[in-house]
């Protein structure tokens, strides 16, 4: 019941603030839909720590039959258990906080903005019924409204030309990893004939040894599907080779950046890999591929934020990293892992973004660090929080990021596969990589002399506490839940936390193994943490020299970070322009000439032999007869020649 | 043996002069040609044995028909000078074009077979021993009953046709109605009046404004003309 | 040597052609394209009498009659439109016949 409150209340939110919005004005819409929120938030809190404690079961809840067509039904249910919970509670109160704080980051908008909360809510309601979906066809419901959302959010202020294309790009790149995951749907259903979760998970066993016959080679089914569903996560976290919308989504509001691109869609893709485990276990290639993504993508991403100078494009890169991350976590099978990460992140992570987006809101919507600097005194509780959510992030010792960043780590470490030593070598790579770019955010926006304009110097302001109080709630599960849960969420209980809600083949556990490390490999993430904050502490602090320096000599290496590893330029050279190419081959010759040119070409024809004929009409008495005499002579002849 | 060289003549004459209607430069003289050929081709039956039609031929096609055509011709005041225009345009195209003809019916005919059973499935033999003329008699007005009557009919369709296409009705010209005359009374046209002796004119009250034209048998009324000559 | 069917038939053919050659050869008026008909019919007849008289059936002559009734029917019509036309347009030249263009 509970549940099912945190679930339709956003939707509630959504119609009442998009339907009276524009009646009622913004404040209306604003307050109906951060009440519904509350109530969300507070049903989903609740639900996860009655499950977690015991009071209630996993189950499922029915709501309405969808589809009923022959054999193929599929229902809408709920789906109750540790996973859903927790996802459920993270994204109501995550977006509880993120409509608050919107309220204070809209308020300087000339045009009315309750289509942005009915939005932000009709997302939240979207993800929820992601997360909760019982039915695969459902789960990809969510999928495309988040997807939908996701478009809508970018392309808010539509009279941009960078944040329409923003958007549609979003929307194109996920669509290519969705006809992928779609192909994986028909899969599943033609293989098991049904697509209930709860029957596809039982029914997985049976199905480990069966085989596709492609091409002369024999693919296992189970990696087949766990690939093609692994795709279609790829696009929608942003992982490499999909990446490229995801900064360009930083057009869109900063408080749907914090929503969207840190805490909840994007982490749909991890969340897949983790409702779907008891599949993936029995498809070691497809976790294998996830591993190996995961740790290419927590690097490069990494890379690249350390030369971004837009302070929501390295947070933006950072979130692509810490994706990376949790991918890891689920390609060595350690999901509970990456779960815990997930939840750690979207609070550290959507902290961050609430934070640049103060920052950006005292500098006049000044986004480049170039031009900040020096600005702790002016903006204090905003500095603060970004302390905290960068420490988290980073990985030091009792903030969040240390519990479940270091666990992915070890988990990886003792997965005896190569993939899983790969995924750990970029993992700590990318972990010195993020200290480093934390701090230089930190170092280039606060600290240092001012590099800033003096008409914006002026109106430099902290944040009001609509804006500031959602933060410091976030900082504080930033700080918190790290080592509260992580006992809870993979310590020695893990297994009565977690239920059957993800699997793991029989056998020893990742997170068992984790046990077998010790000493100083442990603290290994750690360290390399400090020596990242200290390499920026030299590199903007102490002598704010070298990073020009470096770029001058390693030009190359460097326009090959700047340029995002060249990714967009390459997709546009061979996908956009080839299909554009094709677009106007299509249109000019297929369309324009063959498919128009068939009727127009016949309407010429016609015209043209009847202008023709009537040439014949001279009214010439004279050439009438002679019509007819041939007409008789030629008609002989017929009959001579066809009697 | 006469028969043969009659045939020949006939024949040569009536190609000859059949060549003739259609290159004469004057239009009486293609008139007069066709009579000519038609007069051959009379004779031409007459060898081949159809006497009655023979005769038909020269009464109605040469004495009405060819008689017309000349009226016609006559009537039309047709200009001779202007005719050798344009004859030699379509020469080629109209030599190709008879020729074409020509030798379609010469393969259809060189090439005909009477089939084996052809005398058996004649319609209406020659009954032997009887005139031409009985013969055809006999058959029209027995079993071509219904066609004769209809070809009467086509001829009284084209003779009001002809009336009626060029019938002119001439309103300029004023004619008499002699019935009309004869059938108009007294009445019609005199009033008697009472008249003061010695009255003038304007006294009377006989003087008025004329009836407008056409007649008005209204009594009372009158025209003073009618009525002076019958004052004495 | 005896006139067969064959003879007659070659003088109707020959005068059928010429018949038909008066139509589209002749550029003076449209006189001449009704005595052509008249050519042709006649032409026609011939056929049917020489068949008649070599078959020994009476229908071909019969049947000539009616064509003949016909042709003097069709040329008293024809004779009248022209006078008709000659009166209304004055010339009843071939090439100025050109009324029913469409």
């Amino acid at each position: 019941m509970l549940t099912v409150i945190a679930v339709f209340f956003p939707l509630l939110g959504a119609a009442a603030a998009g339907l009276l919005g524009y009646p009622a004005g913004d404040r209306t819409s604003q307050v109906v839909s951060i009440l519904c929120m509350i109530v969300a938030s507070l049903a989903g809190v609740t639900a996860a720590v009655l499950l977690g404690v015991g009071v209630t079961h996993p189950g499922t809840i029915p709501i309405a039959t969808w589809i009923s067509a022959g054999t193929f039904k599929v229902s809408w249910a709920l789906r109750i258990d540790t996973l859903s919970a927790v996802m459920v509670a993270m994204v109501t109160t995550v977006s509880m906080l993120i409509h608050v704080y919107s309220v204070g980051y809209m308020a300087h908008e000339e045009r009315p903005c309750w289509r942005f909360f009915s939005y932000i809510s009709l997302f939240s309601f979207s993800m929820l019924m992601l997360v909760t979906a019982n039915n695969i066809l459902q789960l990809f419901f969510g999928w495309e409204g988040v997807g939908l959302m996701s478009y809508l959010l970018i392309g808010y202020w539509y009279y941009k030309p960078s944040a329409n294309a923003a958007a549609i790009k979003a929307f194109v790149v996920n669509r290519v990893a969705d006809l992928f995951f779609t192909v994986g749907i028909a899969l599943l259903f033609f293989q098991f004939r049904t697509l209930s979760l709860s029957a596809i998970f039982a029914a997985v066993p049976e199905h480990a040894a069966t085989e596709y016959e492609l091409f002369g080679s024999s693919l296992p089914v189970l990696d087949v599907i766990g690939v093609l569903l692994f795709i279609g996560a790829m696009g929608k976290s942003a992982q490499l080779f999909l990446h490229t919308w995801l900064p360009d989504a930083m057009e869109g509001p900063t408080p749907i950046s914090a929503l969207i691109h840190a805490a909840t869609m994007v982490t749909a893709g991890v969340f897949l890999m983790a409702r779907m485990s008891p599949l993936l276990e029995y498809a070691p290639v497809a976790l294998g591929l996830v591993a190996f993504i995961g740790g290419s993508t927590s690097f490069f991403a990494a890379t690249i934020a350390c030369v971004q100078f837009d302070i929501k494009r390295v947070i933006a890169y950072s979130t692509c990293s810490q994706l990376g991350y949790m991918f890891i976590g689920a390609g060595v099978s350690a999901f509970q892992t990456s779960i815990f990460h997930l939840l750690t992140h979207a609070f550290f992570k959507s902290l961050l973004f609430l934070g640049a987006g103060s920052v950006i809101h005292a500098m006049s919507d000044e986004q480049d660090m170039r031009r900040m600097g020096g600005l702790w005194r002016k903006v204090p509780i905003t500095y603060a929080m970004m302390w905290v959510g960068f420490l988290a992030l980073a990985g030091i010792p009792f903030f969040d990021g240390f519990y479940s960043k270091d666990a992915i780590l070890e988990a990886a470490l003792s997965t005896p596969t190569g993939i899983a030593f790969y995924a750990y070598v970029t993992g700590v790579v990318g972990a010195y990589l993020t200290a480093f770019y934390s701090w230089r955010v930190l170092f280039m926006t606060f600290h240092g002399i001012s590099r800033v304009e003096p008409h914006v110097q002026e109106h430099v302001h902290e944040s009001p506490a609509i804006m500031t109080v959602p933060m410091i709630l976030l900082a504080i599960g930033a700080t918190v839940i790290g080592f509260a849960l992580h006992n809870v969420f993979i310590g020695p209980d893990w297994r009565s936390f977690w239920g059957t809600s993800l699997f793991t083949l029989p056998g020893i556990h990742p997170l068992a193994r984790m046990e077998s490390i010790h000493g100083a490999v442990k603290w290994v993430p750690t360290m390399v943490a400090f020596a990242g904050l200290g390499t920026a502490y030299v590199f903007y602090i102490l002598r704010p020299g070298i990073p020009a320096w470096l770029a001058e000599h390693f030009r190359p290496v460097y326009l090959f970070l700047v340029n995002k590893w060249y990714f967009d330029e390459i997709y546009d050279a061979v996908f956009v322009r080839g299909a554009f190419r094709l677009a106007r081959l299509l249109w000019q010759v297929g369309d324009v000439t063959v498919i128009d040119g068939v009727p127009n070409g016949i309407a010429v024809l016609a015209t043209d032999s009847s202008a023709e004929v009537v040439k014949l009409q001279t009214g010439s008495l004279a050439q009438y007869a002679f019509a007819m005499v041939i007409g008789v002579v030629v008609l002989i002849a017929v009959f001579l020649l066809f009697r | 043996m006469i028969a043969v060289i009659g045939f020949y003549v006939f024949a040569v004459i009536l190609l000859a002069s059949a060549t003739m209607v259609v290159t004469a430069r004057n239009p009486v003289h293609s008139v007069l040609f066709l009579i000519l050929a038609f007069f051959n081709a009379a004779a031409l039956f007459l060898l081949a044995g159809a006497e009655f039609l023979a005769m038909i031929l020269v009464i109605v096609y040469v004495g009405a028909v060819a008689v017309l055509f000349l009226f016609v011709v006559m009537m039309l005041d047709i200009n001779s000078a202007e005719m050798r225009e344009g004859f030699q345009r379509y020469a080629p195209v109209g030599a190709v074009v008879g020729l074409a003809l020509l030798a379609e019916l010469a393969l259809v005919l060189t090439g005909w077979h009477f089939a084996p059973t052809a005398l058996q499935i004649r319609l209406s033999p020659t009954p032997p021993n009887v005139h031409n003329t009985a013969a055809l008699g006999d058959l029209l007005y027995t079993r071509y009953i219904f066609l004769f009557q209809m070809a009467g009919l086509i001829l009284l369709v084209s003779m009001i046709g002809a009336i009626v296409l060029t019938l002119r009705d001439r309103r300029a010209t004023r004619r008499q109605s002699i019935a009309r005359q004869t059938a108009r009374r007294p009445a019609d046209t005199l009033v008697m009046a009472d008249v003061a002796i010695g009255a003038g004119v304007a006294e009377t009250g006989i003087l008025r404004p004329l009836p407008p034209a056409g007649s008005e048998p209204a009594h009372g009324a009158g025209s003073g003309v009618a009525d002076t000559t019958k004052g004495h | 040597m005896v006139v067969g069917l064959g003879h007659y038939l070659a003088v109707s053919a020959i005068l059928l052609v010429l018949g038909v050659f008066g139509i589209f050869l002749n550029r003076k008026n449209v006189i001449i394209i009704m005595m052509s008909i008249e050519l042709i019919l006649l032409a026609v007849n011939l056929n049917l009498v020489a068949f008649s008289a070599a078959l020994g059936d009476m229908v071909g002559q019969v049947f000539a009659m009616f064509v003949l009734t016909v042709a003097a029917a069709e040329a008293a019509i024809g004779l009248a439109i022209v006078v008709v036309y000659s009166r209304n347009r004055g010339s009843i030249e071939v090439e100025d016949v050109t009324l029913m263009k469409g």
